[in-house]
């Protein structure tokens, strides 16, 4: 593979077999601040039946579908954890003797280990995702799963599927409530999941779409439409959609582990200093641990000094929705409900609108919201001295973990605030140099912990401010000195650089990052 | 302990009580924001882990740095096995304080006294710098707050151990708290008379913070310098309930610049507003700001512009 190495100094290859080619990351704005309006994909003019759309079967679906090797399936993970489609699917797709698929969901459910057989039986030639985990990141870590496999987050899938790149011929998506000619909703049926935000783009650009369900509506489907008839060739209706404990969640609970709650408090108070906490402020949070946990301390602040927010953006939670409902929020676009706690909210909130992926996050759109951020809270796997941030790869070197909207939501906002233990496991959290750059140290502006706040020295605006306010600023190489005398220093991860394992997408298209198999 | 400083004058609201044998828990002891910990080798520790958990402690003791925490490790009681032991390898450690359960009387003070005399003159420091925080857990410890509190100049704290005393007076422990009402204002009145500082026993409901609160605000007004907590999200709650007055702080600061200002010009006479100020109100004012420094009064004095 042909190697160059990046405005980041990593090394990356120009060209991926079978894939295709790619230009080297630049910088986070380079290649949105170049771009020409250029022709993306071209949208395919389709007829269909009058009326019922109805296949039997998976199998009659696919093989009306007119899917055949080499060629691109999609499917979307709002159903989480919960998700039965995709592996049913497969499992058939598997049957008929197809092989050498891409297979490019939004993402990969941490249950969902079949795709490494899959892989293994040849089914599956080309992965596209937001990232793995389980059984698989170790499998493709290892070698074991030797295909090539790119990285992309929300926004950069969005950009990609826009742009041609991911060019889906079927995309087969759960419709928690649908009726015979297609309208799908996520936010009614038995297995309910608030928003289809990341199966919208799909089913707009997909060659062809195949809608699953396990609630046939009578039709039309009369209340949010998340999905039109006229973007659906075929519905398939289906016992169940997956396992309903799985899918509906409950609400998130807010973590009780002290560490995370310093940390959440510290990010409260960062926030507050920079000023960002202010009537018709915009922010998106994360969905567990101390980014959530921030919520208890900002709700109280907002209620306290009367401040109402424009918009709360991003994965929603309950905790997100309560505080819409509260009054603290006025809107908000949700692309993605991580918990059922929001479903209803989604359902009878007119204020809750469902937004797609561009929408949310594809910079090469007219305005996607990421940008009109004002705050985004982000966890981590790892920072490094250069405040670059690692979400993808653990300390063993294996992939666990997903790009999401990361690095979308950091480049977006105005104040973008990672929030990471100082030492997990035993290892220092601060590395000189990441192992995976998932998102770019310069569109990070602060890292949190719980033994202090960390300021980008690009920011001396926020750093300035932190001081003023009292707040326990530490400069980064100092806290990483601190707690490697605590937990010293680990051995480097043997990698075999020979042998890429996968190739991390910016959200431009550009490559940041590779990820090699470990030795 | 690692890099020791002396701690005696650091104001001390808040004590977490932390598991001896729960390193995962002690190596982030200083990031709660608590003023002080209590490393527990007695009630949280299970009879099979006592050696274990006083071997962990101590190596705390010597490896790690706790910075600016004052750090208090309890002990087993005097009628324990594990009480010499629990000494002899704690106090070479040099902790800020041993606290020491279910004293009784002035006797039981002086027993463990001469025995941390003696382990630190064994070990060639200087004798009395390991101080006692005495735990009065029954009626009678009660009744002998004051004898405690006098019995040795190491004593430098009484605390009330509120589990076993409503137990030993056969009463529940209340919301409202009023069963410990006469025990608190002895406490309080004993460590006062003996110049050593007042703690108050643990809020034991984790998902009650509104309970605790009242009750801390409740201990501060009766004049407790200090309360424990059992977990991390307590101390802010704690902190919350000696955040002195706007005001108080502001007229305690003016009281101050008059008792400087008096003594500068000779005066034997300090007029704060036209009233007359005498030697325990300047006192108590000097706590008041001392405690009022830890706190952000920004927002008041915004208000206030």
């Amino acid at each position: 593979m042909k190697m160059t190495e990046n405005a980041l100094g990593r090394k990356v290859p120009l060209e991926v077999p079978g894939v295709g080619a790619f230009a080297p990351y630049a910088g986070p704005f380079a290649t949105i601040n170049a771009l020409n309006p250029f022709s993306g994909a071209v949208h395919k003019v389709r007829t269909a039946q009058r009326g019922n759309k109805i296949a039997a079967s998976i199998e009659e679906a696919v093989k009306k579908s007119g899917l055949e090797n080499g060629m691109t399936i999609s499917f979307h993970h709002h159903l989480r954890d919960g998700d039965a489609v995709m592996p049913a699917v497969l499992e058939v797709l598997q049957k008929m003797g197809f092989k050498d698929l891409t297979l490019a969901p939004s993402s990969i459910p941490d249950a969902h280990e079949c795709i490494a057989d899959y892989i293994k039986s040849g089914l599956i030639s080309r992965l596209y995702t937001s990232g793995v985990r389980g059984r698989l990141g170790k499998l493709i870590s290892s070698g074991e799963a030797d295909i090539p496999v790119v990285i992309r987050s929300h926004g950069g899938r969005a950009r990609a599927i826009e742009a041609g790149q991911i060019s889906i011929d079927v995309a087969f998506l759960a419709a928690p409530a649908c009726d015979k000619t297609g309208n799908m909703s996520g936010s009614s049926g038995p297995s309910a999941c608030g928003s289809l935000g990341y199966a919208m783009t799909d089913a707009r650009y997909a060659k062809h779409v195949v809608a699953v369900t396990d609630n046939l509506v009578e039709y039309p489907l009369a209340q949010n439409i998340s999905i039109p008839q006229y973007e659906v060739d075929q519905v398939v209706v289906v016992d169940s959609l997956g396992d309903p404990n799985k899918i509906a969640t409950g609400a998130t609970r807010i973590t009780r582990n002290p560490v995370d709650l310093r940390i959440a408090y510290n990010t409260f108070l960062l926030m507050k200093a920079s000023g960002v906490v202010r009537p018709g402020y915009s922010f998106q949070m994360g969905s567990g641990g101390a980014s959530l946990a921030v919520s208890i301390y900002l709700e109280e602040y907002m209620k306290n000094k009367n401040i109402v927010g424009a918009f709360g953006l991003g994965g929603i939670t309950g905790h997100m929705s309560s505080m819409l409902e509260k009054g603290l929020f006025r809107t908000l676009f949700d692309v993605q409900s991580f918990d059922t706690a929001v479903t209803s909210s989604v359902a009878s909130n007119p204020n809750h609108t469902e937004i797609d992926s561009s929408w949310y996050a594809n910079p090469f759109n007219a305005g996607c919201l990421v940008n009109d951020l004002d705050c985004v809270i982000l966890s981590a796997l790892e920072v490094d001295v250069d405040f670059n941030v690692n979400v993808l790869v653990g300390n063993d070197g294996v992939l666990r973990g997903a790009s999401g909207g990361h690095s979308d939501t950091a480049a977006g906002a105005s104040l973008a605030i990672v929030v990471v233990p100082s030492f997990r496991g035993g290892i220092c959290s601060i590395k000189d140099s990441v192992k995976s750059i998932t998102t770019p140290g310069e569109t990070v502006d602060a890292i949190v912990t719980e033994r202090g706040i960390l300021i980008n020295p690009l920011r001396a605006d926020l750093l300035e401010s932190a001081r003023k306010a009292k707040l326990p600023v530490v400069e980064i190489h100092d806290l990483k000195a601190k707690i490697e005398e605590m937990t010293g220093i680990p051995e480097p991860i043997a990698y075999d650089e020979s042998k890429v394992a996968a190739v991390v997408e910016y959200r431009d298209g550009t490559l940041i990052d590779t990820i090699y198999r470990i030795k | 302990m690692k890099n020791k400083k002396d701690k005696s004058k650091q104001p001390c609201r808040s004590m977490l009580y932390i598991p001896g044998d729960a390193p995962g828990m002690i190596q982030n002891a200083c990031v709660f924001g608590s003023d002080s910990i209590l490393l527990d080798l007695e009630d949280a520790i299970a009879p099979s882990e006592k050696d274990a958990a006083r071997k962990l402690v101590r190596s705390f003791l010597d490896e790690f740095d706790f910075g600016e925490l004052i750090v208090t490790v309890r002990i087993n009681a005097a009628d324990t096995v594990y009480f010499k032991k629990d000494l002899e390898e704690i106090v070479p450690a040099d902790p800020d304080a041993i606290r020491l359960p279910k004293c009784d009387s002035a006797e039981d003070v002086r027993k463990a006294d001469a025995l941390i005399t003696e382990i630190e003159k064994k070990n060639g420091m200087t004798p009395g710098g390991v101080k006692i925080h005495a735990m009065l857990e029954t009626a009678l410890g009660i009744e002998n707050a004051f004898e405690v509190a006098k019995a040795s100049p190491r004593v430098s704290a009484i605390t009330l151990g509120g589990q076993d005393l409503t137990a030993d007076l056969g009463v529940q422990k209340t919301r409202g708290g009023h069963e410990l009402f006469y025990s608190r204002g002895r406490v309080v009145v004993g460590a006062r008379a003996a110049g050593v500082m007042a703690f108050d026993t643990v809020w034991t409901d984790m998902n009650d913070p509104e309970g605790l609160y009242n009750e801390a605000k409740q201990i501060v007004e009766l004049g407790f310098t200090g309360k424990a907590a059992i977990h991390p999200s307590q101390v802010d709650v704690i902190h919350k309930a000696y955040r002195p007055d706007y005001r108080e702080y502001v007229r305690a600061k003016r009281i101050l610049e008059a008792a400087a200002l008096a003594e500068k010009e000779g005066k034997g006479v300090i007029a704060v507003d036209g009233k007359m100020v005498d030697g325990p109100i300047v006192a108590r004012a000097a706590r008041l700001v001392a405690i009022a420094s830890l706190y952000d009064y920004e927002e008041e004095e915004g208000l206030s512009q």
